[in-house]
């Protein structure tokens, strides 16, 4: 279970250009959850992100993880980093070492496991991302495809064995094909693992389609905290901060603003189908 | 934070000083350099610092925003006065086993800071009054003279158009790499030296590709553009020498024959 | 009137291999087709497809290693034709870091036309211009290094505009924004396409091609489909085959009529599926609903 409790983090703070980043957040995570976090760009969701595993540090306020205060400054790093697992976006332009094994391997390697502990982790990690161990662990990850090689860089971050994972969309810059593989994968991954995952996305059809929980930044703060259904019902206030609905949804908005009667809460394109056309034999 | 380096970056404006020619900024910032280290006493630097607040002050940039600019160097500044402080030989004014403090030792840290001070915030003022593109056209213009015996100017300037565009882009792109690898556990600040060094790995092949990549696209993005070296290219902002510049000219003259006259005559 | 010409297109990327001896990798094999004046040309197909090579092939960046690419009549392998082909077709591409060169926006949006050789006078107005043009008047004196990737890429589409050209090729512009971003950057090329500009439009969101008058689909360094964008998504499975997806309210539309729901073919957006669904229903099909 993740606990924040009135986390602030002011940049520069005292300094004439200081910026509050995070006001008075506060919100649970329960075991096993999926979670989707939506926000402009500048909202703060990267610092919070960054919150999450110890990278930042806040002015103020507490992040429990499991029992762990990880804001405690007696708690070690490397503690954090084995609870935490950060993918950042574009994740693939961290890949540095000579093969794919090699690199997956820096991680569980800063964490000073016995070598037959690394491999293991490696393989189980190289496979858990959908690539072939084998065909793959003595190839350069420069020579993979684009796709490839950001599997490659989640694997590097799975090796931990984080209890978290989070991801900063994941899916940046990728066409439609390797948007889905990556999204089919993470929430295979979400589902062998039993862990706590949360995701960054602007694509709202995603966070719809994916997330038990979502929560919604706005300026620092957390603006709303619910499942999908309940988040995406608001959506006047979701406009007024320039966030957009499933397609779907909006679709079935516009259609109840011209009078059709049609049940709240049609989130992908089956569920508003299903709805429309019963709308429609009435 | 990375955005808030100053060093080497414009101040957007509209004063007398912005609008100098920039192959006089050059010159007379040179000078002033040189002529910080004519300066051979206290009170050599009166002219210097009279100089600069009249620069500082007619160019409208905010004290704030200087100082800021400096904060980054003062760690070369620290380490230049604690140098001087502890190995100057001479009168000892205060011990502590083998670290001694000497009359003399406080004498030339002092000068030494003064002088340090004044140079960076005089050259900081060429940056924060000069268009980038202003600094490289009159560099490219100073340095055409020695195109004759080969040296390629045109492409010396555009190297440092770009390279001052990419600074930050690439500070900025470190910043990110090394939040990547700490978290994947990497740490960078324990164990010896060597070990540190072999830590830089994992940030610098990134940073490397990074750079190559950003090279790649950018000539792409050059050439679509239609450039092709020096061929036929005008200056939206094409240098002019102005009254403005004669009289800054001539004044500068006078601050040199100032120091100069000290010099010799005190 | 048709402005780029492209027949029979084949393009090698040359490599070595471990032996130091060069290799060809075919990128475009055997492409052809037409773009007209002030028409609006979306270019779709997922990565490798060879898409950003053929954008690359519209400006002479890169040539033709065989077919023949012509830009309003001039061949872009003609070494003579260079500087004519790229002031015609300028670019914009993906990264919106990687192709601002100067650390000053106006200075950046004015490198273009003092490549040209253009008169000072008329470069500030050309600059000042274009940055009104992209709404970024207010920020020619910023460092691009401080502006959003949606700002950056505005400012990129400035100094393409600086140049004059007749036609602007977008390397999949907003692959790297925000959604905000995005939509502003279509925004901003529909209305350059609007005042008369020929606009390639190269792109993975099928929501920004389905706003073009004719889409190109490729696969595997080949045209496989060519159409209005009606035509295009109105073939869903074969898109599909081709990984590639349609746009939200053509897979709502498509859903509906698999439930019996009566429905034009043409539906491409939320609004015509929206008016499609609400318009009064006709006496006779109203009928068949009810029973």
């Amino acid at each position: 279970m993740i606990e924040v409790r009135n986390l602030t983090h002011i940049y520069s703070e005292g300094l004439p250009h200081e910026s509050v980043a995070l006001d008075d957040v506060n919100f649970t995570i329960a075991d096993g959850s999926f979670v989707g976090i939506i926000g402009h760009t500048g909202s703060g969701k990267s610092t919070l992100l960054q919150h999450l595993n110890g990278l930042l540090k806040p002015s103020s306020g507490t992040i429990v993880i499991d029992g762990t205060d990880i804001t405690d400054s007696h708690t070690k790093m490397l503690d954090i980093r084995k609870k935490v697992g950060l993918v950042f976006q574009y994740p693939e332009y961290q890949l540095f070492e000579e093969t794919v094994a090699k690199d997956v391997a820096f991680g569980p390697g800063n964490l000073g496991l016995p070598q037959e502990e690394i491999d293991a982790r490696v393989r189980r990690s190289i496979e858990l991302v959908g690539l072939d161990y084998e065909a793959v662990k003595d190839v350069s990850p420069f020579e993979l495809s684009g796709g490839q090689k950001r599997r490659v860089a989640i694997a590097g971050v799975l090796a931990m064995e984080p209890e978290v994972l989070v991801l900063d969309e994941p899916t940046a810059g990728l066409n439609p094909k390797a948007h889905y593989d990556i999204l089919d994968m993470v929430q295979e991954i979400h589902e062998r693992e039993k862990n706590i995952t949360i995701f960054v996305s602007h694509n709202m059809n995603d966070i719809a389609r994916m997330s038990d929980q979502v929560l919604v930044i706005d300026k620092g703060r957390l603006a709303m905290d619910g499942t999908p259904q309940e988040v995406f019902a608001r959506e006047e206030e979701l406009k007024a901060m320039g966030l957009a609905l499933p397609d779907a949804a909006e679709i079935v908005s516009q259609l109840r603003k011209k009078g059709m009667e049609l049940p709240a809460g049609c989130l992908s394109v089956e569920e508003a189908a299903d709805a429309i056309a019963a709308a429609l034999k009435k | 934070m990375i955005r808030d380096i100053t060093l080497g970056q414009f101040y957007p404006g509209n004063s007398v000083i912005h609008r100098l020619d920039p192959r006089i900024k050059i010159i007379a910032t040179l000078l002033y350099i040189v002529a910080l280290f004519v300066v051979k006493d206290f009170a050599g630097f009166i002219a210097p610092f009279v100089l600069l607040e009249a620069v500082i002050i007619l160019s409208k940039v905010p004290r704030r925003y200087i100082w800021r600019g400096l904060r980054p160097v003062l760690i070369i500044i620290a380490f230049t006065l604690a140098i001087n402080l502890f190995m100057v030989r001479g009168e000892v004014l205060w011990q502590l086993g083998f670290l001694h403090i000497t009359r003399e030792g406080v004498h030339t840290a002092v000068f030494m800071g003064i002088r340090l001070v004044l140079l960076i915030i005089g050259s900081t003022m060429l940056t924060l009054t000069t268009r980038p593109i202003g600094l490289t056209d009159g560099i490219e213009a100073l340095l055409s003279p020695f195109k004759k015996i080969g040296l390629p100017a045109h492409e010396l300037a555009m190297m440092m158009t770009i390279a001052l565009r990419f600074i930050p882009t690439l500070l900025e792109e470190t910043d990110k790499i090394i939040k990547a690898q700490q978290a994947r556990g990497a740490d960078f600040e324990s164990g010896n030296l060597f070990r540190r060094a072999k830590a830089l790995i994992p940030i610098l092949v990134p940073l490397f590709i990074s750079a190559f990549r950003i090279a790649q696209d950018l000539a792409m993005a050059m050439e679509a553009r239609c450039y092709g070296g020096n061929v036929k290219r005008t200056r939206m902002n094409a240098m002019k020498f102005a009254r403005r510049d004669l009289i800054a000219a001539i004044l500068f003259c006078l601050f040199l024959a100032i120091v100069v006259a000290q010099r010799v005559l005190m | 009137m048709e402005f780029v010409r492209v027949e029979n297109l084949i393009f090698d990327y040359m490599k070595t291999d471990e032996g130091g001896a060069p290799v060809a990798t075919r990128a475009i094999d055997g492409v052809s087709f037409c773009v007209e004046k002030g028409s609006f040309t979306a270019i779709i197909g997922q990565n490798g497809s060879g898409k950003s090579t053929l954008a690359k092939n519209l400006n002479g960046l890169l040539v033709p290693t065989e077919g023949e690419i012509t830009i309003d009549g001039l061949d872009t392998s003609d070494p003579a034709n260079i500087w004519n082909v790229r002031q015609k077709v300028a670019m914009v591409f993906q990264n919106p870091d990687n192709q601002i060169v100067s650390a000053i926006v106006e200075d950046d949006v004015a490198f273009g036309p003092e490549n040209l050789g253009i008169d000072p006078a008329e470069i500030r107005q050309r600059v000042d211009a274009a940055l009104e043009g992209v709404e970024m008047g207010d920020y020619k004196d910023k460092a691009p290094h401080l502006l959003s990737g949606g700002q950056k890429q505005r400012i990129a589409i400035a100094g393409a505009i600086a140049m004059q050209p007749e036609c602007i090729v977008f390397d999949e512009p907003t692959a790297m924004l925000d959604p905000r971003g995005r939509s502003e950057v279509l925004k901003i090329a529909l209305d350059l396409n609007r005042r008369g500009m020929t606009v390639i439009f190269i792109t993975h969101f099928m929501e920004e091609a389905a706003c073009a008058d004719h889409v190109i689909v490729m696969d595997g360094g080949k045209l496989r489909m060519e159409g209005t964008p009606r035509d295009i998504f109105a073939r869903e499975e074969e898109l599909k085959a081709l990984n590639l997806d349609v746009p939200a309210a053509v897979q709502l539309a498509s859903q509906l009529r698999a439930r019996g729901v009566d429905l034009p073919d043409s539906i491409l957006t939320a609004e015509e599926l929206v008016d499609a669904l609400t318009q009064p229903v006709p006496a006779e099909a109203a009928e068949e609903v009810s029973s």
